[in-house]
């Protein structure tokens, strides 16, 4: 398979998440830390083929968000993303 | 959305298969009675966690195609896939009456909420008519008057899913209109070849940009990037368009 067709969206990634936020993640908008672009957390590009998940900035591919279970403990690394903003009357 | 709802955790719930209808030779329509269901929004996805007797599970995401309801029950139609874990069990095995356990409902971003008005685009490829269905039952079970159109992409007229469902709800009028097209195998005397869908289909069969429709495309992943690479060059704007792929081999849908 192409690795460029590979990818799901981030609304795949929202189960696995709800075990950490409260509150949807998909209509949460974010901030790539590299590129710039805005957009809503469901419009990333998403890869599962890997040990945890891996978001990516669909316009640059930079990596915003990694989540990995390893035994008991949940990693998660936003450090791709400037911010992730969260409507609550959504 | 009501305040409660927005607090629903997320849990992984149990649900009872109470009933099992075939769409196609390959898919097939689970219903489910789930425990202390908070009810969804159409397009919302769930997902189902298969546990085996050794502690081995797999979980996979599933869209709901029911509309809202309140009785706790939602439906989900599972296409099965050849090296699948979980489709396979799912087509094949259940029976009524079989519990499974169900996280959901997941996603408030690829929905379509009843206060909705515009002109609604749907554009579907294979199974990802699943959560579309969702919008369309659930425009029709409150009455609502927004125009909507429907592509749906299949290979063949046997891969179709709710195709008297969807001729029932596009025979009523003018405001819902269903287009299909074919990528193997048409029906007999068919106007259009078999192939992808292309700038001229999107020409014809869905709204003008103008109208400023609000779109939704499902599908596997280069259904949806060919599909919404069509929509922006026939004028829609990408912000209108809302997208949700699925891959081949993740049993997704």
């Amino acid at each position: 398979m192409n690795a460029s067709m590979s990818y799901l969206d981030g609304n795949a990634a929202a189960g696995e998440l709800s075990r950490i936020f409260a509150t949807d993640v998909t209509s949460a908008e974010g901030q790539c830390a590299n590129c710039g672009a805005k957009g809503r957390f469901a419009e990333t590009h998403l890869y599962m083929q890997c040990p945890g998940l891996v978001a990516r900035c669909a316009l640059c591919e930079h990596v915003l968000l990694r989540l990995v279970n390893v035994r008991r403990r949940v990693y998660l690394d936003l450090s791709g993303m400037t911010y992730l903003a969260f409507g609550m009357d959504e | 959305m009501e305040g409660t709802a927005v607090l629903e955790r997320v849990i992984w719930r149990t649900a009872t298969v109470v009933g099992l209808h075939d769409e196609t030779p390959t898919a097939r329509t689970l219903a489910l009675a789930v425990r202390d269901w908070p009810g969804h929004v159409a397009g919302q996805h769930v997902d189902v966690r298969l546990t085996a007797a050794d502690g081995y599970s797999a979980v996979r995401s599933y869209s709901i195609a029911s509309a809202p309801s309140s009785d706790g029950r939602i439906e989900l139609t599972v296409e099965r896939l050849p090296n699948g874990e979980v489709s396979p069990y799912l087509t094949r095995q259940v029976v009524v009456g079989d519990e499974l356990e169900v996280r959901g409902p997941i996603g408030r971003w690829f929905v379509w909420r009843p206060e909705q008005q515009t002109p609604i685009q749907l554009v579907a490829g294979g199974s990802g008519i699943v959560p579309l269905m969702a919008m369309l039952r659930s425009r029709n079970s409150i009455d609502s008057t927004a125009p909507f159109r429907l592509l749906y992409s299949v290979r063949e007229p046997g891969a179709i899913f709710y195709r008297d469902e969807l001729r029932a709800l596009s025979s009523r009028g003018d405001s819902v209109v269903v287009t299909y097209a074919y990528t193997r195998v048409t029906p007999k005397d068919w106007p259009r070849p078999a192939g992808r869908i292309d700038a001229e289909l999107i020409a014809s069969q869905t709204w003008l940009s103008n109208l400023r429709p609000n779109s939704y495309v499902c599908g596997p992943t280069s259904f949806v990037e060919h599909a919404t690479e069509l929509l922006i060059a026939a004028g829609y704007d990408r912000e209108t368009i809302r997208t949700e792929r699925f891959g081949a081999t993740g049993d997704r849908k």
